[in-house]
């Protein structure tokens, strides 16, 4: 108990906390309280925020929640749908590529290879995303690296149009976010067991049965937190549709890029950016439960 | 003699090392058999071989008189018991239990039936509900267990199955384990390098040293007289004699004896031919060896002067290590409260006489 501790001493865990809820308070929690705040305003003519008349009327009448009203129109919530599946198929390809490389690098590639391989992952990072999405359009281009190929080998008679479609966007979204599925993946397929694989066996299990009832349930947490890696940059992200997507693929991240830089209607994007956290927070709740009813250590 | 499993000429290498280098085998159906030896002699990679967890570079295994060479783990008659007993840390007892059963074609309904009868046999009734990380050692141990006899195997396997327990409980479960095999009828093949645990279970064991089986057969037999002096290290009885061949007539060996003395032999291994000169070596259990004071009138037939050089107590038994003249050293025990209490009297750096009965003198094969 703490009945014997000085009182200074007492303090100390506080104390030594302070430059961390410093910086979370001035960098993460102000910003959010202030954006909170605009996207309850409304926006003048010239994209700034109309001075607010009659406080207590905007609150009563309920006009100060119109930009999350709007938010909800069809044409906004068919985004939000675009948005949602485009990040679920991008979780759900990643987690399909990403668990054989995993396993490939975790449990069969020889150990010294495991570093060079996994460094092979992480190597993309050195690269600025944005230069790697222009480096997909180079390649998906109607005059790109893979037309002229398949234009050159007479596999196809004229270009095909590869670019500005869901396709590419997806493509360019598994791309970015692939190592983020790998390498949780890597860690808990490590720690694994391989008595428990080979225990499985023993008992009746073909390779499949030991895969689906040992392998996969005991790196749930690998799974679950590539999934919420994946799946939330995702939901947000604007780069890939904007560059590869064209203007035909809008998502999330991009009406809320645009509702700031191109409509200047920042109480709007606020709102909407609000709504995406929100989102975000549910997806981490849902992880959160998942784990803890597996009674599972969380890799996150 | 019905035959459980068969291992004939069985080799497997690891890159440069031989793990295992043509061995041979039976086991009999129903028996308990152990693989005793020091670690990397081979006895887990042969367990893991019978397993089907790995596959013989050359030779072949039979189970119950079918070949089984190359067929994966889980299309043989044989479940594992593992050193850590692999339990699944995501599954109930009684989940782990039930693994493997439903691979056996036993109906959902009649599962929770079979593991609980599993469970009753290791006397964990009660625990069904359980996670693994819930248990104690033992508890752990006895699910392993459970979980590989729910199999109903023919022949089942435990890899040192009782190295993570400690001393009094290990003594308690190998006392379970042999009743419970017995009760059964199963045939258990039991992977060990503790020659009291394997003498305490086993009807019959093998020897193992280097990838090679140096001998194997009943308990009684490789205690009392080991073929080898490998195995008769392994066994506690590190007292190596060298002597050599005065002649052999009938059966009976005499030899001559470094220091001088004669000793006559019964030849255990008629087959073998005898010429003068030639060098034996024998060996006497530690406890058969008996030390008299250097004064004593000797009435045994071989004597060999020796200087003590070390005295150990140890409650039930002293022990003592003695030197002859030509250098070599023996292990002399002698229990506590026997016949004559004169043993205490042999302090460090006095003179005995070191003697025993000519019957209990073992000949080693000759190697080579």
């Amino acid at each position: 108990m703490s009945r014997d501790v000085p009182p200074a001493r007492r303090s100390a865990p506080w104390l030594l906390l302070a430059p961390t809820w410093l910086t979370l308070g001035l960098l993460l929690v102000l910003p959010l309280l202030l954006m909170l705040g605009i996207s309850f305003r409304e926006r003048d003519v010239y994209g700034g925020l109309k001075p607010i008349e009659d406080l207590g009327a905007t609150v009563v009448s309920g006009a100060f929640l119109a930009n999350y009203t709007r938010s909800l129109e069809p044409i906004y919530l068919a985004i939000a749908w675009r948005s949602l599946w485009m990040a679920v198929v991008t979780t759900a390809v990643c987690l399909v590529i990403a668990y054989p490389v995993a396993y490939c690098i975790a449990a069969v590639a020889p150990p010294r290879w495991k570093t060079v391989l996994l460094g092979l992952v992480v190597i993309p990072f050195w690269t600025s995303f944005l230069i790697r999405t222009y480096a997909w359009m180079f390649l998906l281009r109607t005059e790109g690296l893979i037309n002229t190929a398949l234009l050159g080998s007479g596999l196809i008679g004229k270009p095909l149009e590869l670019l500005y479609r869901d396709g590419a966007v997806l493509a360019g979204l598994v791309y970015g976010e692939l190592p983020f599925m790998i390498l949780p993946l890597y860690a808990s397929l490590e720690k694994l067991d391989r008595t428990l694989i080979e225990a499985a066996r023993d008992l009746g299990a073909g390779r499949l049965a030991s895969f689906f009832r040992v392998t996969v349930p005991l790196t749930f947490p690998g799974i679950a937190a590539g999934v919420v890696l994946v799946f939330i940059p995702s939901l947000g992200q604007f780069i890939v549709s904007d560059l590869l997507g064209g203007a035909k693929t809008m998502l999330a991240g991009n009406l809320i890029q645009n509702q700031f830089a191109v409509a200047r209607n920042k109480p709007f994007g606020s709102a909407l950016a609000f709504e995406l956290t929100a989102a975000v927070l549910l997806c981490l709740l849902v992880y959160a439960l998942a784990v803890r009813r597996a009674g599972r250590e969380p890799l996150l | 003699m019905d035959i459980a499993v068969e291992i004939d000429r069985v080799s497997r290498r690891f890159g440069e090392i031989v793990a295992l280098d043509s061995v041979s085998l039976s086991i009999r159906r129903g028996e308990f058999f152990s693989l005793l030896g020091p670690s990397g002699c081979g006895k887990s990679t042969l367990l893991r071989l019978i397993a089907g967890l790995d596959q013989p570079d050359s030779g072949t295994i039979r189970i119950g008189g079918q070949d089984v060479t190359g067929l994966p783990p889980f299309r043989r008659p044989v479940n594992m018991v593992f050193q850590d007993y692999a339990l699944f840390p995501h599954l109930s007892v009684e989940e782990n239990v039930a693994f493997g059963l439903r691979y056996k074609g036993v109906p959902r309904g009649e599962q929770a039936a079979h593991a609980a009868e599993a469970l009753a046999l290791v006397q964990l009734k009660g625990f069904e509900q359980r996670r693994p990380h819930e248990l104690s050692g033992g508890q752990r141990q006895r699910v392993a267990l459970a979980r590989a006899l729910a199999m109903r195997p023919q022949v089942l396997l435990l890899d040192e199955p009782l190295g993570a327990l400690d001393q009094r409980l290990r003594e308690d479960v190998q006392v379970e384990l042999k009743n419970l095999q017995k009760r059964l009828g199963i045939t258990f093949v039991f992977v060990t390098h503790d020659q009291e645990e394997s003498l305490t279970m086993s009807d019959r064991l093998a020897v193992m040293n280097r990838g090679r089986v140096e001998q194997s057969g009943p308990c009684r037999e490789i205690f009392e007289t080991p073929g080898t002096e490998f195995v008769a290290r392994f066994m506690g009885a590190p007292n190596i004699f060298t002597a050599r061949v005065r002649g052999a007539v009938e059966g009976v060996l005499s030899v001559t004896l470094p220091g001088g003395g004669d000793l006559r032999l019964a030849d255990g291994d008629p087959g073998a031919r005898w010429s003068a000169g030639q060098q034996v070596r024998f060996i006497v259990r530690p406890e058969r060896l008996e030390l008299l004071a250097d004064s004593s009138e000797p009435v045994k037939s071989p004597v060999i002067p020796v200087i003590v050089r070390d005295r150990v107590y140890r409650g039930v038994s002293t022990s003592w290590i003695v030197e002859a003249g030509h250098g070599d050293r023996f292990l002399v025990t002698r229990q506590s409260g026997s016949r004559d209490g004169s043993g205490e009297a042999f302090e460090v750096g006095s003179r005995a006489l070191l003697c025993w009965d000519p019957a209990h003198t073992v000949l080693l094969r000759t190697e080579g």
